[in-house]
């Protein structure tokens, strides 16, 4: 049998209420933001990673990459504003 | 009717006539009950003395100390009516701001489920156990039709597949719908919380005994609202990952 270790995303101040519609979503912006900025094999990203596969429900995560392989995407991915921070 | 008094095992299900809740499998839903008790002796405290005012004065009409029309004055008497329910009110509001908060706390669960509510059947996904190349488990719970129904299984409440729960675990569902507004409802563990489409509702459950659980949905959804039922078993750590590594 596979070693299992039973760990997921805990408490997160800034989502403190029931809803968290937008724990998932931070989640999954600040992933794919963190990818962009740092690269694929970063190991912090996948933090962000194992949030949003745990919290978000799987529909809605392939309607997100489906709109982001469109270009149609809703959500603000933008780095510029981090890349001036990372030269300083 | 003596198999009705002399049961001695845990009810987890709805029973004919049943008056008062399904045994508790949660701390949560303890504190519910717990409070409801402390509650309903208040509730009987006031029933009674309200019926006897009631009786009093309906019976010894002219006589009756309680409805001396000539009465002017009684500031005692005004001071003891507002104090004595004020002080019964905070006695079972204490208790019960505990209760909310504490049900309302996920501080740190060890697993999460994710429920999604569809038109008429759950959908479950454990995605903890993801590895990285990103294959999650899900699957769909029907309920079974009643002509498929084998002996001893519950109509309207028995599943194809039930959600497998480690006992002793701090749970976390994460609840939410693809189409209209359902609830996922499991009276043993004390939940009951709408899953809403586009929304993600949390909610947290450790259950403390292994055992089969049966919830309904409580929102209306459509026609078959009343046939989309939640079947939890909650087993051994060491038979839940057993059981992942089937899937």
């Amino acid at each position: 049998m596979t070693e299992y270790k039973l760990q997921t995303p805990g408490f997160d101040a800034r989502f403190p209420q029931q809803n968290q519609t937008k724990h998932c979503y931070q989640s999954y912006l600040d992933y794919h933001k963190c990818v962009a900025l740092k690269g694929s094999d970063f190991e912090p990203c996948k933090v962000f990673w194992h949030t949003f596969q745990s919290l978000c429900p799987n529909d809605w995560i392939e309607t997100w990459d489906d709109q982001r392989a469109n270009g149609t995407f809703p959500g603000d991915l933008s780095i510029e504003q981090f890349k001036d921070v990372k030269k300083d | 009717m003596r198999e009705m008094m002399m049961n001695n095992m845990l009810n987890d299900v709805p029973t004919p006539w049943a008056m008062y809740f399904q045994d508790s499998a949660t701390p949560n839903m303890e504190g519910m009950m717990e409070l409801h008790n402390n509650v309903l002796f208040y509730l009987c405290v006031m029933l009674g003395f309200v019926t006897y005012m009631l009786y009093n004065v309906m019976t010894v009409y002219n006589k009756s100390a309680m409805a001396y029309k000539y009465m002017n004055h009684g500031q005692f008497m005004e001071m003891m009516w507002t104090t004595f329910p004020a002080m019964m009110l905070l006695m079972m509001a204490f208790p019960s701001f505990m209760l909310l908060y504490m049900c309302d706390e996920v501080m740190a669960p060890a697993m999460t489920i994710k429920a999604m509510g569809l038109q008429w059947y759950w959908k479950y996904e454990y995605s903890d156990f993801m590895v990285e190349k990103g294959e999650t488990m899900e699957f769909e719970s029907y309920m079974i039709p009643e002509d498929l129904l084998e002996d001893g299984q519950l109509r309207m409440l028995d599943v194809d597949a039930s959600v497998v729960c480690p006992v002793d675990t701090h749970m976390r569902f994460m609840v939410t719908s693809a189409d209209v507004i359902h609830d996922f409802c499991m009276p043993s563990l004390g939940i009951k919380i709408d899953a809403a489409p586009g929304r993600l509702n949390q909610t947290s459950a450790l259950m403390q005994r292994e055992g089969v659980y049966y919830g309904q949905c409580s929102e209306l959804c459509g026609v078959m609202h009343s046939s989309m039922p939640i079947k939890i078993e909650a087993v051994p750590t060491v038979d839940f990952l057993a059981w992942i590594d089937e899937q």
